[in-house]
C-alpha cells in the first residue's frame, strides 16, 4: 500500500498535513502506536525539510508486511555537506523560519534517531532524496 | 499527575480539554523548538512552551502528547484552538514563565524524561 503527498515549499499553513495523514492512516489500518509515531515523526521532519528548504517535493510511504519505507524527494537547492547536516545543532534555516520554532538543527538527526535505516542523497542545485526504513515489530506467534 | 492538577498548580486557563482533567500525564518537558519537541518527548507527556504556532499542535499529534501548556501569558490563535479541538488535544494557558511553570510542576512531583524509564532509549537518551 502506498500513500504519497505533494508538498509545497514555504507553505506553512499546510505544513505537516501529509505527515498527519500518513500517521492517521497507519493507525486506521491497525499499525501499532509506537511504529505509527516513529513513521509520523520521520515523515514530519522530511516534510518540513521540503517546506523550509525546497521549492516543492513529495513525501510518501510504502507499507510492506515487515516494514514501512518512507521516501521524500524535492526540487531545491540540495545539501552540499550531508555529514555536516546530520550533525545535531547544524542548521541553515533562515531567521524568519527560526522564529517559527524551526532550525534546531535536529531534522536529519531526528530522522536517523527514529528510523532503522536512513539514506540521504543530494545534488546541489537540483534536490534532495531521503529514504528511511522503519521495521514493524515482529508479530508474536500465538 | 492529573491534568486538572497541572491546571490548578499553574493557575491555568483550560482552553480545550475541560472534559479531560482526569487524564494522567507521565512526565513534562519545556521547549520552544519543534524538533526539540519531537526529539525529547514521548506519548502521555506534557509540553510547556512559549511557541504559539499551529506547528506545535502538528508536532504534538505526531508524538501523541497528553497536553500543551502555553506559558508567559501567551494565547494561541483561533486556528490553533480549532486544531486542538479537532484532535481532542487539551491545551491551556498560564501566566507563569517557562522556568517557573516547569519548577512548580517538578516540585509537585511531575518528573522530566530523565526519571521516566519508559522514554525511548531510557534515561541515557535524555536531553
Amino acid at each position: 500500500m502506498r500513500l504519497e503527498y505533494h508538498v509545497t515549499g514555504r507553505d506553512f499553513q499546510a505544513a505537516g498535513e501529509a505527515a498527519a495523514k500518513i500517521k492517521r492512516t497507519l493507525r486506521q489500518i491497525g499499525i501499532d502506536a509506537e511504529t505509527a509515531r516513529r513513521v509520523g515523526i520521520v515523515a514530519y521532519e522530511a516534510e518540513m525539510n521540503i517546506v523550509i528548504h525546497a521549492y516543492c517535493g513529495i513525501v510518501g510511504i510504502d507499507i510492506l508486511p515487515q516494514r514501512v519505507n518512507i521516501y521524500a524527494d524535492d526540487e531545491g537547492p540540495g545539501i552540499s555537506d550531508i555529514a555536516l547536516a546530520m550533525q545535531v545543532g547544524y542548521s541553515t534555516a533562515p531567521e524568519d523560519i527560526r522564529e517559527m520554532g524551526f532550525g534546531a538543527g535536529l531534522g536529519l538527526p531526528n530522522m536517523k534517531r527514529y528510523s532503522d535505516e536512513l539514506e540521504v542523497t543530494s545534488q546541489v542545485g537540483s534536490g534532495t532524496s531521503i529514504r528511511a526504513v522503519i521495521n514493524l515489530p515482529a508479530k508474536e506467534e500465538g | 499527575m492529573r491534568l486538572g492538577d497541572v491546571a490548578r498548580i499553574l493557575e491555568a486557563e483550560v482552553l480545550i480539554g475541560e472534559d479531560k482533567l482526569d487524564l494522567q500525564v507521565e512526565a513534562g518537558c519545556g521547549c520552544d523548538l519543534i524538533s526539540d519537541l519531537l526529539a525529547f518527548t514521548k506519548e502521555r507527556m506534557l509540553v510547556l512552551t512559549g511557541l504559539v504556532s499551529p506547528q506545535i499542535i502538528r508536532a504534538a499529534e505526531m508524538v501523541d502528547l497528553a497536553a500543551i501548556v502555553f506559558v508567559r501569558g501567551k494565547r494561541p490563535t483561533p486556528d490553533i484552538i480549532d486544531m486542538s479541538r479537532e484532535l481532542g488535544l487539551p491545551i491551556m494557558c498560564t501566566h507563569y514563565p517557562l522556568y517557573e511553570s516547569a519548577g512548580l510542576l517538578f516540585a509537585a512531583g511531575l518528573p522530566g524524561w530523565r526519571d521516566w524509564p519508559q522514554a525511548v532509549g531510557g534515561a541515557q537518551d535524555a536531553p
